[in-house]
């Protein structure tokens, strides 16, 4: 990393502490959930280098969610901590699993695969009745090593907890991107055969890099079920992966932060929308997808990068 | 034994019902390898289209059978102008990238044609339940069926006839197939491809305003009803390979029978023995069951 992203980065978590002070609570709740969303969009841009995206990633997300519930509800846990740890894990548990079988497609046979076993939890999900079934389930007050707040100091607690996890996990996978294995995801992407000739298992790379996002986005369903206290199955539709999908798009995967601030523009544009033209929100949606593929195929953080080089950065 | 047979029964009319929904999805596909996730809004327009129909029409007193014309064809015309509003608009200045940026293009169209139904129809949902009873039931032994269901059968049957022998006897199938095929040589050989991407975008999606239409009568239509099926489609074209006919056929059969055994036997399990089937064939065939691994290009 160089210098002056590190500065960047650093005042950017600053400045995300100091608002957790200053803000009010609905701005935080807010925050709290892009930022926890971030995560899971962080998980995407790892695949999306390596050229894959996954439509499926409610799957893991939901997987998360629904863990910390039922794990606060039949093994007594309450630790917040504790509880994003065992989310993260066992939707890691499941991309380590269902990987066997995703690691060998590509392209649209990937994103739709993801997307059909997304929506097998879904189903199981809505006919289970003892999970809930379409009504989900209440996931209770977490608690931070014995430390029990409620109402609002519960609400900056938690914001505190995701800025930390997501601090964490910016910085673990900026150390990823420039690991080998990392770095070989642009090779993949270009020309896999050739990665295979090198002496590299492609197969092997994608299923880590499966993990990877799989363990990213249950750690962000486990914060989300946290600072909503429900979790329902519509967590996992493949509408839920579209819109994680929409914020890659619309972020790009040039940086690890473009993954916290185009999650973050999102929920404030959403919460907006919601209220100013609630019958226009997935045409706004659209549109702006519609326009960022055509115009802007790097992203929003391209148009930074562009104005920094002036006109020596090109459209690929 | 009667169970079993309402089962084929049951099992058919769904076939029929996804067959007639996927072999759109697999036709663009097969040509121009896009998966359109705007098929979704294609049923959901044929359906509202049909709906409305059905409402202007029924109730007056008109011979029935001009009802079930008028509906197919209403619900087929706004899917002609909406998949050549799409194809002319949008997808066009797409051709040539990546296939996943292609199916980003059509969720968004999708997107923005789920807020255009509310425009147009407005958030509350339609019944056109009256071409349903217009067209009675029938026994056979203790079961009753429905005529309208076995029309759908007849109807899926007479729509596979029709593909393959379009697209075996029929100039227009013969191009079709070179580019399905080779896009570069069909085109390097004089045929017009942009011409026939147009055209097969438009069959495509006034194909998947026919499933709409005809399924309208059966459900309540409202919103939503496209993202369901958009899903359930590609699960069907999954099964029998992206692309292909037979495929389409295949799969639909497979899916419709799996689905409506459960139904039947074990009804906590319905909604996922879909996927459970898909991933299934998935494992042993992974391109589906009518499609050969591509070669890896070096």
């Amino acid at each position: 990393m160089v210098w002056s992203d590190r500065i960047a980065a650093g005042s950017a978590f600053l400045a995300a502490v100091i608002a957790g002070f200053v803000l009010p609570d609905w701005m935080i709740s807010l925050a709290t959930i892009a930022f926890a969303n971030g995560l899971v969009v962080l998980g995407l841009i790892v695949m999306w280098r390596a050229g894959l995206v996954s439509f499926g990633q409610a799957l893991y997300y939901c997987m998360g969610g629904y863990a910390v519930a039922l794990i606060g509800r039949w093994g007594g846990v309450t630790d917040a901590l504790l509880l994003v740890l065992l989310g993260g894990l066992s939707a890691a548990g499941v991309a380590f699993v269902v990987g066997f079988l995703l690691a060998r497609y590509r392209e649209i046979f990937f994103a739709m695969l993801s997307l059909a076993l997304s929506m097998i939890l879904y189903g199981l999900l809505v006919k289970t009745e003892s999970l809930g079934s379409t009504d989900g389930l209440n996931v209770t007050a977490p608690t931070f090593l014995g430390y029990a707040p409620h109402q609002e100091e519960l609400l900056v607690a938690l914001y505190f907890l995701v800025l930390v996890v997501c601090a964490t996990a910016a910085l673990l996978i900026s150390a990823y991107f420039r690991s080998l294995a990392g770095a070989l995801a642009i090779p993949v992407r270009d020309n896999e055969l050739r990665v295979e000739f090198m002496g590299m298992s492609v197969s092997r790379l994608i299923h880590t890099k499966l993990v990877i996002s799989g363990l990213l986005a249950g750690t962000g369903g486990a914060l989300v079920a946290l600072a909503i206290g429900h979790v329902d199955p519509n967590m996992s539709y493949w509408t839920t992966s579209g819109e994680f999908v929409f914020i890659t798009i619309l972020a790009g995967a040039g940086s690890v932060g473009a993954a916290f601030i185009g999650s973050l523009a999102f929920e404030s544009v959403r919460s907006f929308a919601f209220t100013m033209l609630p019958q226009l929100w997935q045409m706004l949606l659209g549109s702006v997808l519609l326009l960022t593929i055509l115009f802007l195929p790097q992203g929003l953080g391209s148009l930074i990068q562009r104005l920094h080089w002036g006109r020596k950065a090109k459209a690929p | 034994m009667l169970s079993a047979f309402a089962v084929l029964i049951d099992g058919l009319v769904y076939a029929a019902y996804l067959f007639i929904v996927a072999i759109g999805l697999t036709l663009i596909f097969g040509v121009m390898k896009i998966l359109n996730v705007a098929h979704g809004s294609f049923y959901t327009f044929g359906a509202y289209g049909a709906a409305s129909a059905v409402g202007i029409y029924f109730n007056r007193g008109l011979p029935e059978a001009g009802g079930y014309l008028l509906m197919v064809l209403f619900a087929m015309g706004l899917g002609l102008v909406l998949g050549l509003i799409l194809e002319r608009g949008i997808m066009r200045w797409v051709y040539g990238r990546d296939e996943v940026v292609m199916v980003l293009v059509t969720y968004a169209a999708f997107l923005i044609l789920e807020d255009v139904v509310i425009l147009v129809w407005g958030p509350g949902s339609y019944a056109a339940y009256q071409p349903l009873l217009a067209a009675g039931n029938i026994e056979i032994g203790e079961l009753v069926l429905s005529n309208y269901d076995l029309g759908l059968i007849a109807i899926a049957t007479v729509l596979a006839a029709a593909c393959y022998w379009g697209l075996k006897f029929t100039r227009y199938g013969r191009l079709l197939t070179a580019v399905i095929f080779d896009r570069e040589t069909a085109a390097a050989f004089g045929i017009n491809v942009k011409v026939v991407f147009a055209v097969t975008f438009a069959i495509g999606a006034m194909l998947g305003a026919l499933g709409g239409a005809i399924m309208a009568p059966k459900i309540a239509v409202t919103l939503g009803i496209g993202v369901e099926v958009i899903v359930l489609a590609f699960a069907v074209v999954a099964i029998g390979g992206m692309g292909s006919i037979e495929g389409a056929l295949a799969g639909a059969l497979i899916v419709g029978i799996c689905r409506a055994a459960t139904v039947h036997l074990i009804p906590q399990v319905e909604l996922f023995v879909i996927y459970a089937v898909m991933a299934l064939v998935l494992t042993i065939r992974p391109y589906g069951l009518f499609v050969r691994a591509k070669p890896r290009k070096i």
